[in-house]
């Protein structure tokens, strides 16, 4: 069991790294805040990381085939300005409105697949233009910041479960004893958990989860074997839209707005292959997963928690965070100098 | 047509750039010919004066240029660029030129250091560099806009014209003529190339592929930084965020014309095209008056047509 568990770690060491260096920031974060550890904290972290959670699951499926989406950021935005549209209304109007959403961001990213596979682009240039028009969508849907989305639906999709099942009315307002062991789970994370992590795990299990996997480590072999290669590439970027848009939803419920901000737009892509590197996947392909890379945005997030509680001039915060992912992939990279051969450098 | 297909595949994006190029001059001077009767676009001052702002870009491409040839790329250029223009700005006088270069020669040795010894993929380790610099930046200038100023050498070569002709313009010719030199006629050129086609079979010929990274990555920040002091020169002073607009535009021109994105192939006069190609571009764009959602859809679908015309990769994969 234990040697089991020790060949996992072995074979797993980017994401158990960034596990470990995940759990000692949150801890240290929770140890040094004043208040210590409360629930009230635990939401606000959890609200703050849903966006770049998802971005960093989508930013991973097509790193994982050797590819990089650089629309993400774009298409996220997109997304949050049309949810910022179309999520009002009744109940109903509102799930129609949110499921629209989705659609568009997936309905992006099968673009953006069928361009790089039908098109024969390099993923990184063509979804470098896909994301230009992205933005310029989101600014003809949302010139100005603005939308109305209900401030009932904000405050129960970033609550603990208690106050979810209090807007809606169900479990006698929270108060059945049923609820009562997980009603302070923060509502984020079961949102992160259904449609982040419920839709990844199978996905990866798929014959064409695994030619992901397969066309990242070497393309030729996994067509040579036979593998829908093509549809794995075209799956991958739909994913991605997918979770991007996820993260435009989300980002729209929790503002309660749309804005189309091109400048954050690129840096949260940007932060998205942070996230995705620190969480033990390589861009080279082939290995990590989506799972990691929710980790490797905890840290990204945690870290700039501490400026808060520490009072450390917020203008820092760029520095300590890029030190921090230059130490963090420079210690993944000290393997080069154990490697004899040095051929084996050059993949 | 059977002329276009004749030419070679190094040659074919370039003709097409150019044409492309033209054609957006046309579409221009069809648009003023029929809203205000005039032809502005193709008056010698216009014309020059686009060279002058496409100078920098003109600049930050050539560089790019250099890293992604080897089928790296250069996220820092934005800070980088940043960086030597609020340093030469800082120091002033006439040491303010070399602090520029010499902010760019620092970031280009830790960035190649990052990539040929470390092996970090250079796509994150110049993303984290270019957010240590950032902070340093903000750090140096408490978050201000700094209150320096370009040196008057710095204006000079910016902002001023000899014979008619903008100083900038001779400055980007001279880098242009430096670095088609330095790829077609040097060893480290060839080395480039030999390095960007497969690392490791230039390697087992007896490049030093680590040096030519570097060396590589040190010629791309000094371009930008060059193009920061230029750019700080041209607005009298230096500001953040001015280097953030230069980098996709960068990487689209070299693209566009016709360097591989994974390395290994693609001619300088195609890069050249690429700048003019999105400087005429942009300026056909706003003399249109095109609102900046629009110019994006524009922008982004002028990438795919063109690369779709020409950038396809081939379709057999082993």
């Amino acid at each position: 069991m234990l040697s089991r568990l020790a060949s996992a770690i072995g074979r797993n060491w980017g994401f158990t790294g960034a596990l470990l260096l995940f759990a000692a920031l949150f801890i240290g974060y929770h140890m040094l805040h004043p208040r210590g550890f409360s629930t009230a904290v635990f939401i606000q972290n959890a609200n703050e990381s849903v966006v770049i959670g998802f971005l960093a699951m989508a930013q991973t499926v097509p790193v994982l085939m050797r590819g990089l989406d650089l629309s993400v950021g774009a298409v996220m935005t997109l997304t949050n300005t049309i949810a910022s549209h179309v999520v009002t209304g009744t109940p109903v109007q509102m799930i129609g409105g949110m499921v629209l959403t989705l659609v568009a961001g997936t309905g992006f990213g099968l673009m953006n697949g069928l361009i790089v596979v039908y098109g024969r682009i390099q993923p990184i240039i063509a979804t470098l233009a896909t994301g230009a028009v992205a933005s310029g969508m989101a600014l003809l849907i949302r010139p100005s910041p603005g939308g109305d989305i209900s401030s009932d639906l904000n405050w129960a999709l970033t609550n603990a479960i208690f106050d979810f099942a209090e807007t809606l009315g169900f479990a006698e307002g929270g108060n059945a004893a049923w609820l009562q062991p997980i009603a302070n789970i923060p509502v984020p994370l079961v949102i992160m958990f259904v449609f982040g992590i419920c839709v990844w795990v199978p996905f990866k299990r798929t014959v064409t989860g695994r030619t992901v996997y397969a066309v990242g480590s070497a393309e030729g072999a996994a067509y040579m074997s036979g593998l829908p290669v093509s549809r794995a590439k075209i799956a991958a970027f739909t994913l991605a839209g997918y979770f991007a848009g996820c993260a435009g939803l989300y980002l729209a419920i929790q503002t309660s707005s749309g804005n189309a901000d091109i400048n954050q737009a690129g840096a949260y892509t940007l932060n998205s292959i942070a996230a995705v590197v620190l969480g033990g996947t390589s861009l080279l392909g082939g290995v990590g997963g989506a799972i990691g890379s929710l980790i490797g945005a905890g840290i990204l997030r945690t870290i700039s928690f501490y400026f808060r509680i520490l009072s450390i001039d917020p203008l820092m915060q760029s520095l300590i965070e890029g030190l921090v992912l230059l130490a963090a992939v420079s210690i993944g990279a000290l393997r080069t100098f154990r490697v004899k051969n040095t051929l084996e450098l050059f993949r | 047509m059977s002329r276009l297909f004749s030419l070679s595949p190094e040659n074919r994006p370039i003709a097409i750039a150019s044409a492309f190029t033209v054609v957006i001059i046309l579409i221009g001077t069809g648009y003023t010919l029929a809203t205000q009767g005039t032809v502005p676009m193709l008056t010698p001052s216009y014309l020059l004066q686009q060279l002058q702002i496409g100078s920098f870009l003109g600049l930050c491409a050539a560089g790019m240029m250099m890293v992604i040839l080897l089928g790296h790329i250069d996220l820092s250029l934005p800070w980088t660029l940043t960086a030597a223009a609020m340093m030469a700005t800082t120091v002033g006088g006439a040491w303010a030129i070399p602090a520029g270069l010499g902010v760019g020669l620092a970031v280009g040795v830790v960035n190649g250091l990052g990539v040929s010894y470390l092996r970090i993929p250079s796509m994150i380790f110049t993303l984290g560099v270019d957010s240590v610099l950032r902070g340093l930046m903000i750090a140096h200038t408490g978050g201000f806009a700094p209150q320096t100023e370009a040196s008057p050498l710095m204006r000079y070569l910016a902002a001023d014209r000899v014979l008619g002709l903008p100083v900038a313009v001779f400055v980007w010719a001279a880098v242009s003529v430096a670095i088609s030199i330095i790829l077609t006629r040097t060893g480290f050129g060839k080395s480039i190339y030999a390095t960007g086609a497969k690392e490791s079979a230039a390697y087992l010929s007896g490049i030093r592929t680590r040096r030519v990274i570097i060396g590589a990555f040190v010629a791309s920040s000094l371009c930008a930084a060059s193009a920061g002091i230029l750019l700080a020169g041209y607005s009298a002073k230096a500001y953040q965020g001015m280097g953030a607009p230069f980098l996709l535009p960068a990487i689209a021109a070299v693209v566009l014309g016709g360097t591989h994105i994974l390395g290994g192939r693609g001619r300088y006069l195609g890069t050249l095209v690429g700048v003019v190609l999105i400087v005429f571009l942009n300026s056909v764009l706003s003399i249109m008056q095109m609102p900046e959602a629009l110019r994006q859809i524009v922008y982004g679908v002028v990438i795919v047509g063109m690369l779709l015309v020409y950038g396809r990769e081939g379709r057999t994969r082993l």
